[in-house]
Order: C-alpha cells, then structure tokens, then sequence
C-alpha cells in the first residue's frame, strides 16, 4: 500500500457535495482511483468488497451513473440492491423518503441515491448510519460526476491548473456544472461560463469561484469562447428541470458542437459531456481525438470503485 | 417639555426596542406570543427615534431568556431586549442570530426536499448575521426573503 492510502481514512463518510472536501481529499480520491483502472476493465480482481452490500436507489432515471456504480461494486466483489425506477416501491404508496432509507440501511453497507429533490442525499445522511453517496439531487449536486469529470481533465491535460475551461449550456439547471465550477476554482482553472442569457449560472455559484480567487468570464457567444480553450465542457439543455416548457423551446438547440467549430479551436482541445447528449454535439465530433466523452463515461468506474472502497474500508 | 410616552413603562418584564419598523407583529410571531403567556403585551409600531422609525414590544411579568430572543435577528438585527425589574434595566442584550435556524423559515425552493413532507423540520445555515444571509442546510439555495418565508 502506498503512503498516501494510509493518511486519510474515509470510511463512513457520506458523499454529498464536493463543497465537503478539500483539494487535498480530492486529490487523494483522485489518485486512488487511477490505481483503479486496471480492476475496472477486469484486467485484475481483489475482492475487496466481498460480503459488502450496495444499496442503490434510484428515483430518476439513469444510465451511466447507476450502471457504474453497480459495476464498481461488482469489480470489487460486493452486492447491490435496489431499484432503478420507484414505481415499484413503497413511495407510490406515500411512504417518506426517509423511511425508505431507514430501510436501505437496514439491510445494506453503503446506500447511493439519485432524487429530484434537491437536498434529498443530505436527508437520506440524516436517517442513515451506512454511507450515503449523492447521485444526483434535482438540481442540487452530482458529487462523484464532478470526481470523475476532474480525473478525466487531469488524465487528458496533465493538470487542472490555469487551463482555460469552458462550460456551456444549461448552467442554471445543470447540477453537474455547478459542482464542476466549485472544483475547477479550487483548481484555479481559468473558467468561462457560456450559456443563453436565461440558463445563467446562479450567481451563488459565481461567488464561491470569486470567493476561491477565480474570475469566471460570462458569456452567450461560444465561438469566442471556443478559440482558448483547452477544455470544453458540454451540458445538455434539460427539458425535465423547466417549469415553463415555452422557456425550453426558446432556448433549445442553442449551442452546436460540430467539426466547423472545433475548426477554429487549438488543436488539443477537448470536448466532454455527462452524457446523456441529445443534439448539442454533433455524432461527426465522435471519430475526431477532441471527442473524451466516452472515455469520461468509462472514468466512472474507476472513481466510484475508489470511492466504495475508500467509505467501506476495502484496501487494495 | 417632557416627553410622552407612547406605551406606559412596566414595573416588571421584558422589552424589545429597536425593532426594524412593521415588523413588531412578526416578531411576536417568532416568539410565539402571546401563546403560552396570559402576561400583558403591549406594541408600539412606527414609533420616531434618532436612527428613525422603529417598533417596540414589552410584555409584562415575563423574563425573555435572550438566547431565545436571538433568532428575531433574522427580520429585526438592531433589536435590544431589556430585562426590567422594578421599572429598572437589569439586564440589556443585543439580538444575535445563532449559527443555525431550524424550524423557523421554509426554504425558498419549491424543490427542497425540506418543502416535501418528510419528519425533518426546515434548517439554515447563518451565513452572515448583519444584514441577515441564511443558507439551506439541504439545497444550500440562499432565500433574499427571508421576513416573507417566517412559517
């Protein structure tokens, strides 16, 4: 075991907000989970979970983030149970979220929930003594999204320092910019912010960057903007967060990513995106060396495989 | 000529002076007055002072304990509570908001999962205590209304 493993202990802790950790803590996860690369594509196994049991309750729908935590769950040798969909659980009946997670715990060692209502991960941490990990609160935080947004620009650019970061599209509603900003700030990332004038960053998020000694720049033009960036990062404009279904068809199919654009971008540039994208990247970008998509998906595993092990005590 | 007094002074009780003007019923309100107290209670709103309009409460026969008094800083941050023992100040504490509000003001958003009908009660970061700046402990959205948002 490397000397950094045995400095911070991380078993028990919820993972809620990446607001909760410190640039050292992120660090930590961080490089944890590039030893994790190898037992992600199953290339080598430790069943370091054996015995452990996952609870995973998703009340939103979801691809990536559900699959890779049951795949970094199952690379390890631990369970999951759970439900993808809550149809078929007591909440149609009115039970409370919070008898839900009473219990999850009850009959698991780490609970991962995705919720539409913000704040919804810091309540399931409240009735749970087994670790809670945030998987996505309405429009609140994607904590473990951010990690492996983080570990994907630091394997691809060598660093997150000073590098000119790009974020657009839906920054009012999109939960995984605004802990992304937060992150990037510790970094001290160059960041601009380019979005229609009604998708704006909250203006509590551009504080906490001032606040972290970053000037993010606004912007509605993404051409500028493309031109320095090292970093672009994509969000997809979100129909099921609008209340006002008029102000979504005024604001979709606002940003494009395709081949002319990046055209005018420095030729290392890269292009991510949490996924799932509908039309704001171009499929032609996919075959180009800027498309880091896919292999960000693939982050995924290794980041949560980290963080399972870090919260339940599995060592490699 | 002597000045008139607006409420009469009281021999024993509690007042609270310096009351952002309008607000004095709001702060009963947080205060839970007069539930629970048969003392007499008696309001000034909109009374003249030197540093302009202000309310004023006093409520007879009852000590406030001050901490108590603390969280009307939310909606009044000048506010003085003077404990008064026979027509004299005994004690004078100005209002400071604690470092946490549970279970006073309802979030602002409609999404929190505080609004939903969970068995936790509403609970705020204090941010910064003059101006008054709370922070939801659950969706860390900051209400800017926070007088409106008193349950």
């Amino acid at each position: 075991m490397s000397s950094f493993l045995i400095k911070m202990n991380f078993k028990g802790r919820d993972i809620i907000s990446i607001r909760d950790f410190s640039k050292k803590e992120i660090d930590y996860i961080i490089n944890y989970a590039n030893k994790m690369i190898p037992y992600a594509r199953g290339e080598k196994y430790e069943a370091i979970l054996r015995g452990k049991v996952l609870s995973s309750l998703f009340f939103e729908p979801s691809t990536r983030t559900r699959l890779s935590f049951e795949t970094a769950m199952n690379r390890l040798g631990g369970r999951v149970i759970g439900f993808a969909d809550p149809s078929g659980t007591s909440q149609k009946k009115g039970e409370s979220l919070a008898d839900t997670i009473r219990m999850a715990d009850s009959y698991s060692d780490a609970i991962v929930i995705r919720h539409h209502q913000e704040g919804a991960a810091r309540l399931a941490a409240e009735f749970a003594d087994a670790p809670v990990i945030n998987a996505g609160d309405g429009a609140g935080h994607h904590p473990t999204q951010c990690l492996l947004d983080l570990f994907t620009i630091r394997a691809e650019k060598k660093g997150i320092k000073n590098k000119n970061i790009v974020l657009v599209g839906d920054l009012k509603y999109g939960r995984t910019v605004h802990s992304l900003a937060h992150a990037l700030a510790l970094y001290g990332a160059e960041l601009t912010f380019v979005s229609p004038v009604t998708l704006k960053m909250p203006t509590e998020v551009i504080n906490d960057c001032k606040e972290l000694g970053v000037e993010p720049l606004q912007t509605a033009s993404l051409d500028k903007a493309v031109k320095e960036a090292d970093v672009l990062y994509v969000t997809r404009i979100q129909k099921e967060r609008f209340p006002d279904p008029e102000e979504y068809n005024r604001v979709v199919g606002s940003y494009k990513i395709n081949i002319e654009l990046l055209k005018e971008a420095k030729k290392d540039i890269i292009v991510m995106h949490p996924l799932p994208r509908v039309t704001e990247i171009d499929p032609e970008v996919d075959k180009t060396p800027h498309a880091i998509y896919f292999k960000q998906a693939f982050n995924g595993v290794p980041v949560r495989m980290a963080l399972l092990a870090l919260i339940l005590g599995g060592q490699l | 000529m002597k000045k008139e007094l607006k409420i009469p002074l009281i021999k024993d009780g509690s007042v609270i002076d310096h009351i952002t003007a309008g607000n004095a019923v709001k702060v009963l309100h947080i205060l839970g007055i007069p539930k629970g107290t048969s003392s007499v209670v008696s309001v000034a709103m909109n009374v003249n002072s030197k540093m302009g309009k202000k309310d004023i409460v006093k409520v007879e026969n009852r000590e406030l304990d001050p901490q108590e008094v603390d969280k009307i800083a939310l909606i009044a941050p000048k506010a003085t509570i003077n404990i008064i023992r026979d027509y004299k100040v005994a004690k004078k504490h100005k209002v400071e908001l604690p470092d946490e509000i549970i279970g006073l003001v309802s979030c602002s958003n409609p999404t929190c999962v505080s609004n939903a009908k969970e068995p936790v009660k509403s609970r705020f970061k204090v941010v910064c205590k003059d101006p008054p700046k709370i922070k939801c402990y659950y969706c860390e959205r900051e209400p800017e209304d926070i007088a409106d948002r008193i349950i």
